[in-house]
C-alpha cells in the first residue's frame, strides 16, 4: 500500500547510518526526507507540515539526539505518530439500531456502488439482514449495477424504476425493509462534486430524512492533494461518521488516508481492495503504519497469497511457517503461485527485513530469480518423500539429487542448510508479527540493535548484505 | 450524476455544473467554438487560482528579490497542484538561482515558459488523430472510476455530430452493469453499440472490429474494464486486446490508445501511465473531471516522464463537455 513511502523512509533513516549520532542538523535532513516521502505518497502538504512539526518536537523532547540508537528511536516516533494520526485503533461500524442505516457518498468514481455490494455481503456474514437501496439516479445504469451486485451476493436491492426522486426512493426503501424485516440498510447515492451545491443539498435532505447512524465518505486512495478539500467539505456539510478508503491495492501509496483522517478527525473504518466482492477489510492504523515504515507485513503477505492460492492452502502455509514444518513441497507450491503474487521484489518488500533498501532488494530479487531456477531444478530431482521431509536427505540421496540436476553435492547441502534457516526465520517472523499485534515494540527496532539486540537468530547471519548470499532461497 | 436524464434537466438546455458556471451552456457542435475554450479556461482557472494566484500575490516590485519564505510558498503552491515534488523543487531551484525572474511579471513569464516546455512534446502532439476514409480506432483504458465510459459517450457524441459513423465496443465485461451504462451513452450519442454480455472482452473486440470494417464505420471506440494496474490477469487481458486489434484490424488503421486519468488523482497517475504504457502502448492521455476543484497538475509530470500528451479533456457532466487539449491555452489559463 505504502510501498514506495516505506522505501523513502527506509532510505532516509539508512542515510543517518545505523548508530551514528543524530545532530540537530541531520535530524532536519532526515525529516526533509520524511517530508518528501510523504508528499510523493500524496499526503497533503498541510498534513505533512503538521506531522513533521510534531515529529520534530517529540524527537527533541525525548532527547533522541543523545540516545544510543537515535535513528531507530526516530523510526519509533514516526511509527507511533503515524499510528496516532491514522486514528490509533480500529473503529468498527456502528450497527446499533433497528434498522441500522448506512449512507454512502463521495465523488464520482470513488467506488461507492462496489463498496455497497461488498459491505452488504460482509454484514450478512455477520448475521445481519441487509437491504441495498439504489439512490444513484443520475449515472446511467448505476441502479442496474447495484442490482447486479446484489444478485451476485444474494442481497435484496430496492429501487424504483425511472424514478429520480431520491427521497421517495429512500422512504419507500425503508418501508420495504420494515415489511421484509431487514435490519441493516445501505443507501448508495450518486457521486457528486463537493463544490456542486445543488447536489450537496440533495444529500443533506436525504440525510435529514433517513437519519443514518453511519455516514460514510468513500474516498479513492489514489486521490492527490485534492483529498483535503473533498473530505473537508463533505465533512463540514454532512458530519461524516467514517471513511471508506477504496482501491488501496497494489501500487496505491494511499497518502490520502493520512490527509483525510487528519483533516476531518474522522476514522477510516473500512478499506476496499480489488474488485471481488470479498475485498473489504476493517482498517487497522497500527498495521498500516507498520507497513508504511517497511517493517514488513507478513499478515498481508499471507493474505495476498490467499488471493492466488485458496484460503485453506494459505492458512496451512501460515501454520507451517509458524511450526517450522514448511516443506520443500510447499516451497514449490508457493513457487508456482509466486508469479501471480507479484515479483520477488514486491514480495521481499513485504517481509520485515530492517535496513533493506530498494536497491538491495532489487539486487536480491535479481540474484534470487537466478537462484530460483537452480533451486527448482534441485527440487525437481527429489522424490516426493524427500520434498516433504528434507531433513531426512542423507549423503547418498544428496549425491543422487546432484546427479539428477547436474549440480554438485555441496550445492545441495548448501541449499538444504539455507532452507532450514529460512524455516527458522519464518517461524520467528510470524512470532514477531504476533507480538506486534499484541502491541509490543515493533520488531524492526529490536532486531536492528544488533549486538545488544533481540534473542534468537539474527535475520541475516554472516553480515548480510556484505558479500555473502542471503539465506533466502527465494 | 449525469443530469441529462435527471429531473433537474429540461430537454435541450442542460444545466451548468457549478464549478464552471461561467461558461456558455449551449450544446456544442464543434470543439473549436469559442465557448469551448471559455469552458476549458474556466475549468482550468480553478487550477489557476490555486496554482498561481498565490505566487503572483508575492508582490510586483521590480527590484525585489524573493525571500526564502517566498520561495517556500512557491514550492508549496506547486506541490499543492499535484505537479509532483521533483518538478516543484526543480522549478523553485531555478527561480532561486535566477534573481532576474523574481519580479512578479517576469516570474509569470518564466513559469509559463516552464510549464509550456513541460507539455511540449512536438507539433500536433496534443491532437487526437483522425483520418478520413480509414478506420479510426480509439482504445480507452484506465483504472476503475477514472471516467472511461463517460468519456467514450462524449467522444462518440462529438464524432456523430461531425457526421461520422461511430461504433462503440462494450469491452468492459467485468464490472456489473457496465454494458448497460455504455448502452445509455451510445444511445445518447447516436452511436452503434456492439455488446456481448457474459463474453470475454476479446470476443467483443473481435466482433466490433469486424462489424466496424463491414459497416464501413469511421470510428471505433473500445471501452475496457477499469483495472487496477497491478492486477496481473486484467493486464494480461488488455495485452490480449492489443494483440487482437493488431491481428484483426485493417493495416491502415489509425490507432489511439488513451489513458483516462481522473484530474483528482495524485502521483499514482505516474504509475498508471507506466503500467498501461507497457500493456497497450499508449498514445495519449484523456484528463477527466477537470470541472471540480481538481488541479490536474499531474499532466506535467506525465508529459515529462512518459512523453504522453494530453489529447482530450473532460470539463463537465454533459455529453458535449469534451475538449481538445490546447497546451498553450491550458498554461495561459493558469495565469488568467
Amino acid at each position: 500500500m505504502f510501498d514506495q513511502l516505506s522505501e523513502r523512509l527506509q532510505e532516509s533513516f539508512a542515510s543517518l547510518g545505523g548508530n551514528k549520532q543524530l545532530t540537530l542538523e541531520n535530524i532536519d535532513e532526515a525529516l526533509k526526507e520524511v517530508r518528501r516521502a510523504l508528499l510523493e505518497a500524496d499526503v497533503s502538504l498541510r498534513v505533512v507540515k503538521t506531522f513533521i512539526t510534531r515529529i520534530k518536537e517529540r524527537a527533541e523532547g525525548e532527547n533522541v539526539i543523545k540516545s544510543v540508537s537515535p535513528s531507530q528511536q526516530l523510526v519509533k516516533i514516526v511509527h507511533d505518530e503515524l499510528t496516532a494520526l491514522l486514528g490509533g485503533e480500529n473503529k468498527p461500524l456502528d450497527l446499533e439500531g433497528n434498522p441500522a442505516i448506512i449512507m454512502m457518498f463521495g465523488l464520482q468514481g470513488s467506488g461507492k456502488t462496489t463498496t455497497c455490494g461488498k459491505l452488504a455481503l460482509q454484514l450478512r456474514k455477520k448475521g445481519k439482514k441487509p437491504l441495498l437501496i439504489a439512490a444513484d439516479v443520475y449515472r446511467p445504469a448505476a441502479v442496474n449495477q447495484l442490482i447486479s451486485l446484489g444478485k451476485q451476493v444474494g442481497i435484496p436491492v430496492f429501487s424504483i424504476e425511472n424514478s429520480t426522486d431520491v427521497l421517495e426512493i429512500a422512504r419507500q426503501g425503508l418501508q420495504y425493509a420494515q415489511e421484509q424485516q431487514l435490519n441493516t440498510i445501505i443507501i448508495d447515492t450518486a457521486g457528486r462534486l463537493q463544490v456542486d451545491t445543488e447536489m450537496m443539498a440533495e444529500l443533506l435532505l436525504l440525510e435529514r430524512m433517513v437519519k443514518p447512524q453511519e455516514k460514510l465518505l468513500v474516498i479513492d486512495a489514489m486521490t492527490g492533494q485534492e483529498a483535503i478539500h473533498v473530505s473537508e467539505t463533505f465533512n463540514t456539510q454532512l458530519d461524516v461518521t467514517g471513511i471508506v478508503l477504496t482501491k488501496l491495492d497494489g501500487d496505491t501509496r494511499g497518502g490520502a488516508a493520512l490527509s483525510v483522517v487528519e483533516v476531518t478527525g474522522k476514522p477510516i473504518k473500512l478499506v476496499g481492495t480489488g474488485e471481488k466482492m470479498d475485498g473489504l477489510e476493517p482498517f487497522y492504523p497500527e498495521r498500516m503504519s507498520t507497513r508504511i515504515l517497511g517493517m514488513g507485513d507478513v499478515v498481508s503477505l499471507v493474505e495476498r497469497a490467499q488471493e492466488a492460492i485458496d484460503l485453506d492452502e494459505a492458512k496451512e502455509f501460515e501454520r507451517k511457517m509458524r511450526k517450522q514444518e514448511f516443506s520443500l513441497e510447499d516451497f514449490m507450491k508457493i513457487q508456482r503461485t509466486m508469479k501471480r503474487l507479484g515479483s520477488l521484489d514486491q514480495i521481499l518488500g513485504m517481509l520485515p527485513i530492517p535496513g533493506l533498501t530498494k536497491d538491495m532488494r532489487e539486487m536480491l530479487a535479481h540474484g534470487g530469480e537466478e537462484q530460483l531456477r537452480r533451486v527448482e531444478a534441485m527440487i525437481n530431482s527429489m522424490t516426493l518423500e524427500e520434498r516433504r521431509k528434507p531433513e531426512q536427505i542423507n549423503r547418498s540421496r544428496k549425491l543422487r539429487i546432484a546427479k539428477g540436476c547436474g549440480m554438485q553435492e555441496a550445492d545441495i547441502s548448501k541449499f538444504l542448510k539455507d532452507f532450514e534457516m529460512m524455516r527458522q526465520m519464518m517461524k520467528q517472523m510470524t512470532q514477531m508479527t504476533d507480538q506486534m499485534k499484541k502491541g509490543k515494540m515493533p520488531m524492526g527496532m529490536k532486531m536492528a540493535r544488533g549486538a545488544k539486540g533481540a534473542k534468537g537468530v539474527p535475520p541475516f547471519p554472516g553480515g548480510f548484505p556484505g558479500g555473502k548470499k542471503p539465506p533466502f532461497p527465494f | 450524476m449525469f443530469k441529462l436524464f435527471g429531473k433537474k434537466t429540461v430537454e435541450g438546455t442542460t444545466q451548468e455544473s457549478s464549478a464552471v458556471a461561467s461558461a456558455s451552456s449551449e450544446p456544442m457542435s464543434s470543439p473549436e467554438a469559442a465557448s469551448g475554450l471559455d469552458k476549458l479556461k474556466s475549468a482550468v482557472s480553478v487550477t489557476g487560482r490555486a496554482l498561481v494566484g498565490k505566487i503572483l500575490s508575492l508582490g510586483a516590485d521590480a527590484s525585489r528579490v524573493l525571500t526564502e519564505d517566498d520561495l517556500e510558498t512557491i514550492e508549496e503552491t506547486l506541490i499543492r497542484a499535484d505537479v509532483g515534488v521533483d518538478m516543484a523543487v526543480e522549478l523553485t531551484e531555478k527561480i532561486r538561482k535566477n534573481p532576474a525572474v523574481h519580479p512578479t511579471d517576469k516570474l509569470k513569464v518564466f513559469l509559463q515558459d516552464e510549464f509550456s516546455r513541460a507539455l511540449a512534446l512536438g507539433p500536433h502532439a496534443n491532437e487526437l488523430r483522425y483520418e478520413a476514409g480509414k478506420l479510426n480506432l480509439y482504445l480507452i483504458v484506465g483504472v476503475n472510476g477514472a471516467g472511461k465510459t463517460t468519456l467514450i459517450g462524449k467522444l462518440a457524441h462529438r464524432f456523430v455530430q461531425q457526421g461520422k459513423k461511430v461504433v462503440i465496443a462494450a469491452g468492459d465485461t467485468f464490472r456489473a452493469a457496465a454494458e448497460d451504462q455504455i448502452e445509455v451513452w451510445a444511445q445518447r450519442a447516436g452511436a452503434e453499440l456492439v455488446r456481448k454480455d457474459n463474453a470475454d472482452t476479446a470476443a467483443v473486440i473481435y466482433d466490433s472490429i469486424h462489424h466496424a470494417v463491414e459497416s464501413k464505420a469511421d470510428v471505433l471506440i473500445i471501452d475496457t474494464a477499469g483495472r487496477l494496474q497491478n492486477k496481473f490477469n486484467l493486464m494480461e487481458e488488455l495485452r490480449k486486446v492489443k494483440r487482437i486489434i493488431e491481428r484483426e484490424a485493417p493495416a491502415d488503421l489509425v490507432y489511439e490508445a488513451l489513458l483516462v486519468i481522473d484530474a483528482t488523482t495524485g502521483q499514482n497517475a505516474l504509475r498508471q501511465a507506466e503500467v498501461f504504457q507497457e500493456a497497450v502502448q499508449l498514445t495519449g492521455v484523456a484528463l477527466t473531471k477537470l470541472d471540480g476543484s481538481a488541479k490536474g497538475g499531474i499532466v506535467f509530470n506525465i508529459a515529462k516522464q512518459y512523453h504522453l500528451p494530453v489529447k482530450l479533456v473532460g470539463v463537465g457532466e454533459k455529453i458535449e463537455d469534451i475538449r481538445d487539449f490546447d497546451a498553450q491555452a491550458f498554461v495561459n489559463a493558469l495565469f488568467d
